[in-house]
């Protein structure tokens, strides 16, 4: 990966780098990489998660250092920010739209890494390392939004911590040891403020670890072919790919900033600007956006127990992925069946935040439940088999060949040809 | 995908208007803080002002709002003196003294608005075990924001034949269930406006709403006028960087 | 076109696009830091509070009170005639910090000195009508301040501080 012989430029850097080799790491890994040159706009999605990453944990210490993480002041304390700290109003609007779109970056990076087969082998840890980095993401999004101390913080603290309760035997001690006392209190609050603090942390070693992995065998690619070894396919890492992911942040950024500054709260539930209330229940108690497909799957079995297993298996069932999925093709874009079961899931993944959405009653269970079941038989039933039956398309040889870029773009692939003419 | 995506945008923001009971869906009003560049209109928030301290205020408390909020930019920017004086209307409470009491004292901007009640509990007790909300956020804390405050203020209408109201209670098209603890706050010239302006229903509902906004948003002006500088640099800029990246593209294309 | 063959080498010349596209991003940036900084500052509450109005009326002529300003004790002390007098009978030679006493009041309220309450040695709040000079003693260290607020004997090496402050009436001052 790295050019052995780089040298720093300046005296210091060199002396530096010969007791801590931070600079020859910075330019194998962030400068001379080699990353395939065949790259679409789907694989920018990882920076743009680095970017989230820092800029929830930059707005996040800034919010700490207004914010009273006790039952009594948290939601004052939130609105002292929103008014008298300078331009709190904005950090506390893009901390808490960050969040969304970090999960939106995190789903389109899943769906592209569904879609290129990234997971498959020999990528199976990097995928893993990015499931418990996803898991991560889910604790600090949901602890995250118990600290305003709202209806919405308090009555979805009060369901989702009540589910370990379903855990046979231990389960209402499990609760207890959870809540610190005998419901969602102030306890919860000051313990949820400090593991919050924490999750970042952790998700940021992951991330290492995760970018670690990935250097190994390199980057997958839209065809999904391996690259040839000369270094032909590749371009380096710097200027080529920071260039293409810094277009994409920017007008990632874009959106970002039109929810940030044009309808910061849409994204929300309006029970939130309701002080927590332990005697009165809102109406529908709604996780945000990004937990519904899962609070669908949880409510889709009548069984507590079984909704809580059900719930974390659909995540889990993703580590087991690489498995499952028997086909030999990584591409989708070479596999022409595997392509229409892929948009059916993300259809299903939708529908469920849907229903997530709604109330568990009438129809909105039975089409629940229905999208619920499609969603493992599509992982424990259709991968597998359709990893032996399916007739893919043929692979090309190399990311250069004329006929076949990846891109699935017939006017890309002209372009090319005309050039080497 | 992008069909996909947007269905999935329109999908998400429908989640918002979810509405319980028979209630009707809130009138659409026209606000000047409403588009990429509104703006408060400065008259109508003071006017809004003085429907909430003389109508609203004997019951709803606004906690989080300070004196001096009201000169504020962005508000409706009364005076130094008017803020002055409009604390100084007010008695708050304050100490202990070097006795050890506690005492009153006139209002001072740097004081929070008077709450009508010490608490919540005494407000129940005397509103029939009703709370009268206290109204700082109180246009985010209700689905339908400004249009659905304005739109209660403008239900009240004689219920249908067939439905029975218990006492204390009263009927509004635009309350979820259609029922609300609150008679009607507002009637014809039930504030006279100090500019002159005709006190109708619908004009001091529009106005309070108004005032109700700016309270729950202050900074909802320099909010949207930073937005606009913001997003237009990204376009500016997103424009630079796609021709940096062609032009260290061109390297490789011409290549391949 | 670009002379460049091998995609390994940066390119010789500056290209324009992209000493323009880092400046206006640098530019951003720029924007981005202002309000991560600009929170640290004091917000609007604490800035209500940087002003404090204190009603004098009831404070005779030998008397003293003791209010809070931005967190510290404010020391407002109505001085008899006699203690004024003696105030300006000090030679400037015999100060430590050598400042006149009219340097330190109103014109015209002269009875009224104002000082924040903090001994300019280390921070201790000094002791008022003790010491040997008739004024205030810190018992931290053992500085002596005169009835003008001088440091005359001790660690100390500045007068007490006079903040800004104003009579808004006769019976209203307002600090800060």
């Amino acid at each position: 990966m790295s050019d052995t012989n780089y040298k720093p430029t300046s005296a210091f850097g060199r002396w530096f780098d010969e007791r801590l080799p931070l600079l020859t790491l910075f330019n194998g890994h962030l400068m001379q990489y080699p990353t395939p040159k065949n790259l679409n706009y789907w694989w920018t999605f990882g920076g743009i998660l680095t970017f989230c990453l820092v800029t929830q944990i930059i707005t996040g210490i800034v919010l700490a250092m207004h914010y009273t993480a006790h039952a009594d002041l948290a939601f004052s304390s939130v609105e002292h920010i929103m008014r008298d700290v300078n331009y709190g109003w904005l950090i506390r609007y893009i901390h808490a739209n960050g969040a969304s779109m970090f999960f939106l970056a995190v789903y389109i990076h899943i769906f592209r890494a569904l879609f290129y087969g990234s997971y498959k082998s020999p990528r199976e840890v990097i995928w893993i390392l990015g499931i418990l980095i996803y898991l991560l993401m889910m604790a600090a999004a949901f602890m995250g939004y118990v600290l305003p101390w709202g209806q919405m913080s308090f009555w979805g603290a009060t369901v989702i911590t009540n589910l370990f309760s379903a855990i046979p035997l231990v389960g209402e001690s499990i609760t207890q040891w959870l809540w610190g006392g005998y419901s969602v209190d102030n306890p919860t609050l000051t313990r949820f403020f400090s593991l919050h603090y924490l999750i970042p942390f952790l998700i940021l070693g992951l991330v290492i670890l995760h970018i670690w992995a990935l250097h190994v065998p390199g980057n997958n690619n839209p065809v999904g072919i391996d690259l040839k070894k000369d270094g032909s396919d590749t371009v380096p890492f710097h200027p080529y790919i920071v260039i293409k992911d810094l277009f994409a942040l920017v007008i990632f950024m874009i959106v970002f900033a039109g929810f940030v500054f044009y309808a910061p709260n849409i994204l929300g539930h309006s029970d939130n600007y309701i002080q927590a209330d332990p005697l009165v229940t809102p109406a529908h108690i709604v996780p945000e956006w990004y937990l519904l497909p899962f609070y669908a799957i949880l409510r889709s079995v009548p069984d507590k127990l079984g909704g809580v297993i059900l719930m974390f298996s659909a995540i889990l069932i993703l580590a087991a992925l690489p498995w499952l999925d028997t086909s030999k093709v990584r591409s989708a874009v070479f596999r022409p069946i595997y392509k229409q079961f892929f948009w059916i899931l993300v259809i299903d993944v939708l529908v469920l935040g849907y229903i997530g959405a709604m109330p568990a009653e009438g129809m909105y269970v039975a089409i629940g439940r229905v999208a619920t079941v499609y969603y493992f038989a599509h992982f424990l039933i259709i991968l597998p088999i359709l990893g032996f039956t399916e007739k893919t398309k043929p692979i090309p040889t190399s990311i250069a060949d004329p006929i076949f870029t990846g891109s699935g773009n017939p006017a890309f692939a002209k372009k090319i040809d005309k050039d080497l003419q | 995908m992008k069909l996909l995506f947007s269905i999935f945008v329109s999908i998400l923001i429908s989640f918002n208007s979810f509405a319980a009971g028979e209630a009707e869906k809130p009138m659409k009003v026209d606000w000047s803080f409403n588009g990429f560049f509104g703006k408060f209109d400065r008259a109508q928030l003071q006017r809004g002002y003085q429907v909430y301290k003389e109508v609203c205020a004997s019951c709803h408390s606004m906690k989080y709002l300070s004196y001096r909020n009201l000169g504020e930019s962005g508000g409706p920017e009364f005076s130094d003196a008017e803020v002055k004086a409009i604390a100084a209307g007010f008695t708050v409470k304050d100490g202990p003294n070097e006795d050890g009491e506690m005492f009153e004292r006139a209002g001072l901007p740097k004081d929070k608005f008077i709450s009508p009640y010490p608490n919540e509990k005494a407000a129940r007790a005397v509103n029939g075990g009703a709370y009268p909300p206290d109204m700082s956020v109180l246009v985010k804390a209700r689905s339908g924001g400004a249009n659905y405050i304005y739109s209660i203020l403008m239900g009240y209408e004689n219920p249908p034949s067939d439905m029975k109201i218990e006492e204390g209670v009263y009927y509004n098209k635009y309350m979820a269930g259609n029922k609300i603890r609150m008679s009607a706050p507002l009637s014809d010239g039930s504030v006279e406006y100090s500019d002159g302006t005709k006190a109708t229903v619908s004009q001091m509902s529009q106005d309070v709403t108004a005032f109700l906004t700016w309270a729950a948003e202050p900074h909802l002006e320099k909010r949207k006028r930073i937005g606009f500088k913001t997003i237009l640099y990204l376009l500016i800029f997103s424009v630079l960087v796609f021709f940096s990246m062609k032009k260290i593209w061109s390297r490789v294309e011409s290549k391949m | 076109m670009s002379e460049e063959n091998n995609n390994k080498d940066k390119p010789t010349r500056r290209e324009f696009i992209h000493i323009a596209t880092t400046t206006v991003g640098a530019v951003g940036a720029g924007c981005v830091a202002l309000p991560l900084v600009t929170q640290m500052n004091p917000d609007a509450s604490v800035k209500a509070l940087a002003k404090v109005e204190v009603d004098i009326s009831k404070i005779d002529k030998g008397n003293e009170v003791t209010v809070m300003w931005r967190g510290k004790p404010i020391f407002i002390r109505r001085r008899t005639d006699e203690e004024v007098m003696k105030a300006r009978q000090v030679s400037l030679k015999e100060l430590k910090d050598p400042q006149k006493d009219e340097e330190r009041v109103k014109k015209g309220k002269d009875e009224w000195l104002v000082m924040v309450g903090v001994c300019t040695h280390l921070g201790c709040v000094p002791l008022k009508q003790q010491g040997e000079y008739g004024g205030w003693f810190c018992p931290c260290h053992g500085s002596h301040y005169d009835i003008s607020g001088r440091i005359r004997k001790g660690p100390a090496p500045v007068n007490m501080e006079v903040p800004n402050y104003e009579f808004v009436s006769d019976t209203k001052l307002v600090i800060g």
